[in-house]
């Protein structure tokens, strides 16, 4: 693939004095195919980076830019204040507050989602009849909007009338405050969560379970080795560099959430209390309902920094504890943009 | 739509793991005996919880205002759906027919242009030497890692300047490729085309153009389905940014449903019969293509 010494005479680089020897003359067919070489591919890579550089590389720079200024939305323009928006936001105690619930809500949704989700595909991943049946119904609650999930399970956690709570109270127990306790609204919304992404995760653990090789269950067996020993055993170890890219991709979608806090009441300012208040929520709150762009692009890059620093964190883990399988399940990266 | 098989120019079968296969080397195996009663309990536990929140959107959406305060509510549907589901699509403050109209245009628009962008560059990245390939696909995917909300409030600033705000472009033309769908096809066309093919072709004096059109395009068929299916049903879900850009005139679904709660919050029985209404364009796509979906996703999660 690599074009021969010798050098069409109209394309030699500039100021370069012609070779004594006269050069071969190339046909215009030949010429044209090897623009066509080494043109096309930056051609066919031309439309992402376009609109990239549009709508994702430009508006992350002018992030910076306003997020140092105090922008005025009537004139259209900023004037620069330094860190004063950076300075607000990490000296208002409901950023904190945001934060805190953000990291209460992702962990709730995501260690016991995943613990389920293991089960699950351990489950479909026996020798099952229909298996095409119970891994679409595991999928059913992906297609429903985060927006329609919210909106039913915060009609099943009303405080007085929910479903949960006459069931609690049917059987003798307590109602609980769904709305008004910071902790229970966490496990609310979690609960959506997980709903949704639970067997989109199993489906991803089962992937990997098919990977392992039969023949160490084989093994397992002839040394005597019972169904729960060989599960612990075998095929946890083997999922442990999928259960990582799980991790990481419910990572970057899970420090975002928003529609689920957003619609779990009917003001979606994140409790009386901020209760339920998120990161995005609280940007959002501050750039469209204060219309303070300049603190908002702040806090975008705040949020952006605690992603960027939690995931090398997970990178750093994720080296410390992946030794190399012998390619037992490799894996690929994902897209994150599916979450959430 | 349809799903062609792959073409028989797909000589490594890795991309997406075949049912069919699997089930002929596995029933012999250790594992092969039918498991017994409780793998299937605990199945049935999983499906029960997949399905109940769309029945109890059914449940309270056919009662009416004073059925979720009913301490003894019966778990038999009403009779209320109906008038339920006309009080939300006759709402001239949700716009739910112009909403769903936005919904499905901007979502397969959308996928379209995804399709389009990724298998380009995808194939370019796959299949073709160029300096700094490499050091591109990298920057495509660490693009992966930056949050939406990171460039919200220019883009809303870009929108708002060009007299965009409340016009379904606004959601289009951010959406319009995928760092995700780059990467995907990039990965599937790596395995499923033989470089071999491309030299035969190029020696036969095929342009770049038509090699891209008779080899990539009809190897990346299958992997385009998919990732048109999943940026449909991503692109139809979204929210935030929609929420932000569009209004009450003009909504797409999700953004319908939000003003929907707000308008009707003492009445849950007309917002959960819109929640229901509105998940029942995705739930027929599911109907046709959910093994699709369930096959997508396990072939992108591990290289087996």
């Amino acid at each position: 693939m690599t074009s021969t010494a010798t050098r069409p005479t109209a394309s030699g680089p500039a100021g370069r004095p012609s070779p004594e020897r006269a050069p071969r003359v190339l046909s215009f067919s030949h010429k044209l195919s090897k623009w066509d070489l080494k043109l096309s591919p930056y051609l066919y890579i031309s439309p992402f980076f376009i609109v990239f550089a549009i709508v994702g590389l430009f508006p992350i720079a002018y992030t910076a830019v306003i997020s140092f200024q105090d922008w005025d939305l009537v004139r259209n323009s900023g004037e620069f204040v330094g860190f004063q928006q950076y300075i607000w936001i990490l000296e208002n105690p409901q950023f904190w507050t945001a934060l805190r619930n953000t990291f209460s809500i992702f962990l709730l949704s995501t260690i016991p989602q995943l613990v389920l989700a293991i089960f699950i595909a351990a489950m479909l991943d026996r020798n099952i009849r229909a298996k095409t049946f119970w891994r679409m119904g595991v999928l059913l609650p992906y297609v429903m909007a985060p927006v329609a999930v919210a909106l039913i399970f915060s009609n099943m956690f009303g405080d007085n009338h929910g479903l949960v709570n006459n069931i609690l109270t049917d059987i003798g127990l307590q109602p609980i405050p769904w709305h008004k306790d910071p902790f229970w609204s966490h496990v609310a919304i979690a609960t959506m969560v997980n709903f949704r992404w639970t067997g989109y995760n199993a489906l991803i653990l089962l992937a990997a379970m098919q990977a392992i090789p039969r023949d160490y269950y084989e093994a397992a067996t002839v040394d005597g080795a019972g169904a729960f020993r060989q599960f612990t055993s075998i095929t946890v170890p083997s999922l442990r560099p999928t259960l990582i890219f799980v991790i990481i991709t419910s990572t970057i979608g899970g420090l975002q959430i928003f529609d689920e806090p957003r619609m779990y009441d009917n003001t979606g300012e994140g409790g009386a209390a901020q209760q339920w208040l998120t990161i995005t929520l609280f940007l959002y709150n501050i750039g469209w309902r204060e219309w303070n762009f300049g603190r908002a692009a702040a806090l975008a890059w705040i949020l952006f920094l605690i992603i960027l620093v939690i995931g090398l964190i997970n990178l750093l883990v994720t080296r410390r504890l992946v030794r190399d399988e012998g390619g037992r399940g490799v894996v690929s990266p994902r897209k994150k943009g599916f979450r959430r | 739509m349809s799903i062609s098989t792959p073409p028989p120019l797909a000589i490594i079968e890795e991309g997406i793991p075949q049912t069919s296969d699997r089930k002929r080397n596995r029933t012999t195996k250790i594992r092969g005996f039918r498991p017994g009663f409780w793998v299937y309990a605990g199945l049935g536990v999983v499906l029960l919880s997949a399905v109940f929140p769309y029945y109890w959107s059914f449940l309270i959406g056919s009662g009416d205002a004073s059925t979720i305060n009913d301490p003894n509510m019966s778990w038999i549907p009403g009779g209320n759906f109906i008038a339920n589901a006309s009080s939300v699509v006759n709402d001239p403050a949700v716009n739910f027919w112009p909403a769903l109209w936005n919904s499905i245009y901007s979502s397969t628009l959308i996928a379209a242009a995804v399709v389009i962008t990724s298998t380009l560059a995808g194939w370019a990245f796959a299949k073709l030497r160029f300096p700094g390939s490499k050091a591109l696909l990298v920057f495509v995917v660490a693009t992966m890692a930056v949050p939406m909300q990171l460039g919200v409030v220019p883009l809303y600033i870009l929108f708002a300047d060009l007299g965009w705000t409340g016009q379904i472009g606004a959601i289009i033309i951010p959406a319009l490729t995928s760092a995700f769908g780059v990467f995907w096809m990039t990965q599937y066309l790596q395995q499923s085309v033989p470089d071999e093919l491309i030299e035969a072709a190029r020696v036969d004096g095929a342009s770049m153009i038509r090699t891209f059109w008779v080899v990539g395009v009809t190897a990346a068929r299958p992997a385009a389905a998919m990732l048109f299916l999943f940026t449909f049903v991503g692109a139809w879900n979204n929210f935030f940014w929609p929420f932000i850009v569009l209004d009450r005139q003009n909504p797409t679904l999700p953004v319908a449903l939000s003003l929907l709660q707000s308008n009707y919050f003492v009445d849950y029985s007309v917002v959960l019969a819109g929640v229901l209404l509105s998940t029942i364009p995705l739930l027929i796509l599911f109907a046709f293509a959910g093994k699709q979906l369930v096959s997508g996703i396990m072939a992108g999660a591990v290289k087996g």
